[in-house]
Parts: C-alpha cells; sequence; structure tokens
C-alpha cells in the first residue's frame, strides 16, 4: 500500500482513473475476521469465525438477523455494519407494513447499495468499512449477496470475505456446483464449516466459542445458532480432514482455549 | 370606512380599533378552526362489483362519469389493469381515482424496468392502496374513493379486496361499492350460495344481471360496462358493453293512482 | 498518455494553468478501464452489447447487470464504475418518472439526455464533489422519430451517435463499428455484428471470464427495450465465435 497525493479524499480520481479511498475502504473488509455463505436448493447458509478481543470479553458478534426472511453476517467496521443493518432492517419492515409481504432481497440489496454510494462521492463523507454478506428467501429463492465497501453488490453462488478467506474460496470454487443441489439443511452448514476451518490461523480450531452459526429457508425463518447450539454441526465435520493444516488433529472435544485475537 | 391601511397622523379613533379588534379575533377564529380540503366529490362513479370464483376474479363497472345528476361524462373506464395480476375498479371521486391510477402506473413502471421479475401482486396493491388512503384521512383530506381490489397472490390463488376513504379495508368472496352493496350484493351472495364453484363465465353472466338491476333501480347509472376477468395467467378488460333491458313494466307502476 | 497534473488536479473545482479539469479527464479514464460496451444504431432500433467481466466464479450469471431500461422505452448500458453507475440510472428513473408526471407522456430522449447530462455536470463542478465515473449510452426507438443513441461522458457532455463505443476495447471497436453500414441495417442484423464486435475486442488474456450482454429496442420489440430473446442472443453468440475462429485461422494462415 503505497500513499500518494490522490489517496486523502473520497472525492479524488487518480491519474489512473482509480478512487484510492474505496479501495483502502475495501482493505477493513479483509482486516475482519473470516465468513462465508453458501445457497442450497431451498436454504441459504451463513458461517463465521468470531474474535474476542481480549480473554475477558466475549466474541463479537458476526451475524446480525434481519427479518424473518434474511439475515446478515459482517466482515469489516462493526459500528458501520450496526448502521446499516438498522437500516435493513427499517427498509424490511416498512415493506411489510406497506405491502404486507416480505421485502424481496435484489431490493432489499440494492437499496443499501444505492445508501451506500452516496459516501463514495462526497466530500467529508466515507464509504461503509465493511463487508456484508446477506442470506435470504424470497419469491425467487434463496440467495447469497456480498455488499462491499466500494456499495458494489454481486449475487453469488457462495462467497467468503475477511481474513485468510482466500482458501475458503478456494474450497468454495471447487464445490460450488454441487451446492445448489443440496436439500438438506446440515449438509450445508457442514460444507459451510469446512470451508470456514480453512480460515483459521494455524494451530486453531473451530469452538462453540468463535462459530456462529445463521440459516434461513423456504419454510425457515431466519435462525442465529451460537455457542452451544452449534455443537451439532460441528460434530458433523469431525475427523473430517483440515486442508493444508494440522492434519489429524482432533477438531473439537469441546477445547476450551480461546482464540488468539489476530 | 376608516380602517387599517388610511394613514394616521395620530391616535387611531376608538371605533376603528373596535373594528381592528374585531377583526384580529375573526381571524383567530378561523385559524383555530380545522383546514378543510376535500369536501365533496365531483365527478363521480357509481358501483363496483367484484367476485370470486373458481379460477379467478371477475370486476365489472360502468363506464360513466356523473357530475351530480349530470351523466356527464359516458365513455371513462373506471377499471384499470395494473398488472397482469390485479385489476382495480373505482367508486367515487373520479380525479382521485386518476390520481390513484397514476401512482399505480408509475410504480408497475418502476417494478418493470428493474427486470428482477419483482412484481406487486393483488394483496401487496391492496396493502399499498390502504396505507394511501388511511394516511390521507387521518390528514382530514381523503381521496374520496372506493377501490375494489380484485387478482391473485403469489401463490396463485384468487384475490378479492375492499378498501375505501376512510381506510377500512377487508377481503370477501364478492364486493360491492356505493348502490351496489345494497343491491348487488344480496344477488351475488345468493347466487354463490346456489353455485359455490361457480366459472369465470358464469361470474360475468351474474355481473351482467346485477348491472342490469342497477342500472334500472340506480340514477347514476350507465347501460354501458366493462367487466374485468384476472385468472393464474393473466388479467383483462373488455370493451364497454350492454345489457339488453325492458322498461316496459315502467308503464303501469301500482300504488300511483 | 495522461500527463500528470501535479497539483491542480486534486479537485473537481480546479482549472489547471492549461485550461483543463484534470479529475474530469481521470473519471474518464475510469471509464476505459472497464469492459466494451457498445451501441449500434441502425434503420429500425439500437442494439446495446456488454463485454461484462466476470471477476469471481463464485458469482452468479446475470448477475450486475450493465444493460438496463430507463422507463420503458428508453435502454441504458453504462461503462465505468459500477456503483456511481447505479447512481446515474437511478436519477434518470427518476426524471422520467418526474417528466411523466408533469407531462402525462414519456420522457423523449433529447430530454432525458438533457437532464442527466446536467446532473453528470452538476458533479464535475464543485470541490467537495467528484465526477461520475461513469459513461452512458442512451437508445431509443419510436414509430415516428425513428432510432435514436445518445452517449453521456463523465463530463456531463452529450453527443448522438449511429455507432458508440466506450471501455477498454473502444479503439478497436470502433475501427470495427465504422465498416458497417449502420443506417441500412436491421436490429436482427445489428444484434449478430454487436457480438462480433464484442467478441473480437475482448481480451483472452488478460480477463479470461466474460459474459456478453445483449438488449435492443427498436420495431422488433414495439418500441420497448428488451433483453435480447434466447435464441436470437444464441445465434448472435454463434456467428460471433465463428467469425473469431475465423480471423484466428487468418492470422495462422499468414
Amino acid at each position: 500500500m503505497y500513499r500518494n497525493q490522490y489517496d486523502n479524499d473520497v472525492t479524488v480520481w487518480s491519474p489512473q482513473g482509480r478512487i484510492h479511498q474505496i479501495e483502502y475502504a475495501m482493505e477493513a473488509v479483509k482486516q475482519g475476521a473470516a465468513t462465508l455463505g453458501i445457497k442450497g436448493k431451498n436454504h441459504s447458509v451463513l458461517v463465521a469465525l468470531k474474535r474476542a478481543s481480549s480473554d475477558l470479553s466475549s466474541h463479537q458478534k458476526k451475524v446480525i438477523p434481519i427479518d424473518d426472511h434474511a439475515g446478515i453476517s459482517i466482515a469489516g467496521l462493526t459500528s458501520d455494519a450496526r448502521i446499516l443493518s438498522r437500516f435493513m432492517r427499517t427498509e424490511c419492515l416498512n415493506h411489510r407494513y406497506i405491502y404486507g409481504s416480505p421485502l424481496s432481497i435484489s431490493r432489499l440489496v440494492s437499496s443499501v447499495g444505492d445508501k451506500a454510494q452516496t459516501g463514495t462521492q462526497i466530500m467529508g463523507r466515507r464509504p461503509y468499512g465493511v463487508g456484508l454478506l446477506v442470506a435470504g428467501v424470497d419469491e425467487a429463492g434463496p440467495h447469497i449477496y456480498y455488499i462491499c465497501p466500494s456499495s458494489n453488490f454481486y449475487e453469488c453462488k457462495c462467497m467468503a470475505i475477511g481474513a485468510r478467506s482466500q482458501s475458503a474460496r478456494t474450497y468454495l470454487e471447487r464445490h460450488k456446483d454441487e451446492f445448489k443441489e443440496v436439500e438438506d439443511l446440515g449438509e450445508l452448514i457442514a460444507h459451510a464449516l469446512r470451508a470456514l476451518r480453512d480460515c483459521l490461523p494455524n494451530d486453531n480450531e473451530l469452538t462453540t466459542k468463535n462459530v456462529s452459526v445463521g440459516y434461513v429457508g423456504r419454510d425457515v425463518e431466519f435462525t442465529m445458532k451460537d455457542d452451544e447450539d452449534v455443537e451439532e454441526y460441528l460434530k458433523m465435520i469431525e475427523g473430517d480432514e483440515k486442508k493444508g493444516g494440522s492434519g489429524s488433529a482432533d477438531p473439537e472435544q469441546g477445547a476450551e482455549e480461546t482464540m488468539e485475537t489476530q | 370606512m376608516a380602517g387599517m391601511y388610511t394613514t394616521h397622523m395620530h391616535l387611531p379613533r376608538m371605533v376603528d380599533m373596535k373594528e381592528k379588534v374585531a377583526e384580529f379575533w375573526q381571524e383567530e377564529a378561523s385559524l383555530s378552526q380545522p383546514r378543510k380540503h376535500t369536501l365533496q366529490p365531483i365527478v363521480t362513479g357509481t358501483s363496483v362489483l367484484g367476485i370470486k370464483c373458481r379460477d379467478g376474479v371477475v370486476v365489472a363497472a360502468d363506464t360513466l362519469g356523473s357530475y351530480g345528476s349530470l351523466a356527464r361524462f359516458r365513455d371513462i373506464s373506471r377499471l384499470m389493469k395494473v398488472n397482469d395480476s390485479t385489476i382495480i375498479g373505482g367508486f367515487g371521486d373520479y380525479a382521485d381515482f386518476q390520481f390513484i391510477m397514476k401512482l399505480l402506473e408509475q410504480q408497475t413502471i418502476d417494478d418493470n424496468v428493474v427486470g428482477d421479475g419483482v412484481y406487486r401482486d393483488a394483496p401487496s396493491i391492496h396493502n399499498w392502496l390502504r396505507c394511501v388512503l388511511y394516511n390521507r384521512r387521518s390528514k382530514m383530506n381523503p381521496l374520496w374513493n372506493t377501490i375494489v381490489v380484485a387478482g391473485r397472490d403469489f401463490a396463485g390463488k384468487p384475490y378479492l379486496g375492499y378498501v375505501d376513504k376512510i381506510g377500512v379495508s377487508f377481503t370477501d368472496k364478492s364486493v360491492a361499492t356505493g348502490f351496489g352493496s345494497y343491491i348487488a350484493q344480496p344477488m351475488m351472495r345468493k347466487a354463490m350460495e346456489e353455485n359455490p364453484n361457480m366459472s369465470v363465465e358464469e361470474a360475468k353472466r351474474l355481473m351482467e344481471r346485477c348491472l342490469k338491476v342497477l342500472f334500472y333501480r340506480d340514477c347514476r347509472s350507465l347501460n354501458r360496462f366493462q367487466i374485468g376477468v384476472v385468472t393464474e395467467t393473466e388479467s383483462s378488460i373488455s370493451d364497454p358493453i350492454s345489457a339488453e333491458t325492458d322498461w316496459s313494466i315502467g308503464a303501469n307502476p301500482s300504488g300511483y293512482e | 498518455m495522461s500527463s500528470i497534473g501535479s497539483g491542480y488536479d486534486l479537485s473537481a473545482g480546479q482549472f489547471s494553468p492549461d485550461g483543463r479539469v484534470f479529475q474530469v479527464e481521470y473519471a474518464i479514464k475510469a471509464v476505459e478501464n472497464s469492459g466494451s460496451v457498445i451501441a449500434l444504431r441502425g434503420k429500425d432500433g439500437v442494439v446495446f452489447g456488454v463485454e461484462k467481466i466476470i471477476t469471481s466464479k463464485l458469482y452468479e450469471e446475470g448477475s450486475n447487470r450493465r444493460v438496463h431500461s430507463i422507463d420503458t422505452h428508453i435502454g441504458a448500458a453504462v461503462a465505468g464504475l459500477l456503483s456511481d453507475a447505479r447512481a446515474v440510472i437511478n436519477r434518470a428513473r427518476d426524471e422520467s418518472a418526474n417528466y411523466r408526471d408533469t407531462y402525462q407522456v414519456p420522457i423523449p430522449l433529447k430530454s432525458l439526455t438533457e437532464r442527466l447530462g446536467k446532473y453528470m455536470h452538476y458533479f464535475t463542478v464543485y470541490g467537495h464533489l467528484r465526477p461520475f465515473g461513469v459513461s452512458i449510452l442512451l437508445g431509443t426507438w419510436d414509430e415516428t422519430n425513428g432510432p435514436k443513441l445518445m452517449e453521456i461522458d463523465p463530463s456531463g457532455t452529450a453527443r448522438g451517435f449511429y455507432g458508440c463505443a466506450v471501455g477498454k476495447g473502444k479503439q478497436n471497436a470502433k475501427t470495427e463499428i465504422e465498416k458497417l453500414d449502420l443506417s441500412n441495417m436491421t436490429c436482427k442484423e445489428l444484434v449478430k455484428e454487436v457480438a462480433k464486435v464484442i467478441y473480437s475486442v475482448h481480451d483472452e488474456v488478460k480477463d479470461k471470464h466474460f459474459e456478453l450482454e445483449l438488449s435492443w429496442i427498436g420495431k422488433e420489440t414495439g418500441g420497448t427495450h428488451q433483453i435480447v430473446p434466447q435464441d436470437i442472443f444464441n445465434e448472435a453468440k454463434t456467428y460471433a465465435e465463428e467469425a473469431l475462429n475465423d480471423s484466428d485461422d487468418e492470422d495462422t494462415d499468414m
């Protein structure tokens, strides 16, 4: 990352036609702990690695419910995520009140994108430094959307963002065509957790303390699972080889060691 | 009359002061009264009828815009196709109904151009209308209409709703506005009781019968009407048609000798 | 090619000593970095084509459309920064709705171009804003006036075209387009030509994955802007791929 005279304001184009402030905002996502989302035939699933800032504090919430039919997981500046999630909740709520039906996910995501775009064009404003993975279900089926700090949004088959998420993306690219046929929610979550495991720093494992799961389906309201409730899903991938990691290590025996905050 | 605007080089006379004070208090009084907006509908449409049948919904209204007791505009459409899933019918002030039609038209365009397949089904439009009408009534400036919303929901099931100028809204198997609720509603209910699984064709014939009776009995009606149909796949509004009427019974009324 | 503004290029609200507004020029550069977009105006309509470069295999096909409808009778294709493009498209839609509300008729392309051009220009005048990094191509057709095609660039300048190309492969595309006899070609013929040009300017080495987007508006569609139907799209794609193979063969022969 270099410093140059074109990177101070979001209202300055560089001679190469880039806006550095926006690119820097995208870096904020890479600072956050990994999270990923997959969509199957009838469900969308989010899993996230939670970090604790110290041994004394709880792990940072990563999955945020938005409405009965949608939820998000975040990577980046948590306070920016709060603003956006509050906005999304009011949009969904207003739509339900006016039209009596859930807001379709594509419309929800584009309204967030439009709101975020203003921060990329006005002096004194800054882009939202958080990447959102939106999992939702509407008339068109299950969806996973990725909204990035540049205010661009992408509809995805599956996506991983955050620190060390490249290995998860590799896993996802390999399996992306299988996911859309998966009807069993448990299987989908297991896939997600396997990919998530590749994002851990060395010598760390997925535990009930540092994993968050969220899912939503055609007949399933958005549900978050934390702590003990995650145990059943972690058991599903027990014994699976961790790709390129400490091969035969026991994934979980209720290991209480807290994650390094790194 | 010496008033506020005559130039005085000295204090105004006491009489002037009294007038000024009276004027002031009259203004105050009028400010403290509620601001009035829509007080009466001007060009009006009469009954709108709607009935749910086996494979869809049928809705009907005549093509008359009355100017008080004058049958002034005889070729207006009081039914509007919002999209392939919904038709609405408007009773009451026609200008307010045109306003609602324009809003819905723009909303349909806005939905279509995004091109993501999202559209408003009949319950959504019904809900939206309820919000708009209730909101206006709460500002004491109502849109002077009763709207019948006929169509289907996202799952394809027939839907029939009613919403009026004070924000009352409900759904039912048959709805009618204005004179229709007194004359046509009993006819429709009886027909549904005898034939609960009506087809669209039978419903259309029922509508024609009801509109004929309304033409006999409602002085603000016209024997020229349109029938709209929403089925599982599409919605359409017919060209104007007329019912055959027999006024010979009017020649010898009894009780008027 | 870009001379460094050295100190006079940090704000859209500042001229350089030689009378240029560098921020606007840099914004135009952003458009040149984007995937190619071309539009051709024929005798009975306008066809749009976009080389949509896919940056990740994880994205859904068909996500992030680059051709949009502004009201039902105007088509738009955008090149440049996608988030800015959305803001411009939203504004265009607002202008159309506003015009319809005031005048009860759909907005003529000329009025839309004026309004949108003014809007984009507004962002090139103040220091607390920045120009949109977007070029937008707008096209329409109606029975009375026939087809029309306009392009608005980040400076807010609007120009009318018979054939227009923006983005990475602009130069090569322009060369290809100039060979065509546009005013005598129908939309059906143009769809194939548009696909062919996109394929020919696409750089296989730099951007492996791309999706072709085609849309049209004209007599064929009754004046409504639509995505080209699947069968015609497939025909055009095949024609383009074959043309590419033929030209490859020619090269190897030499």
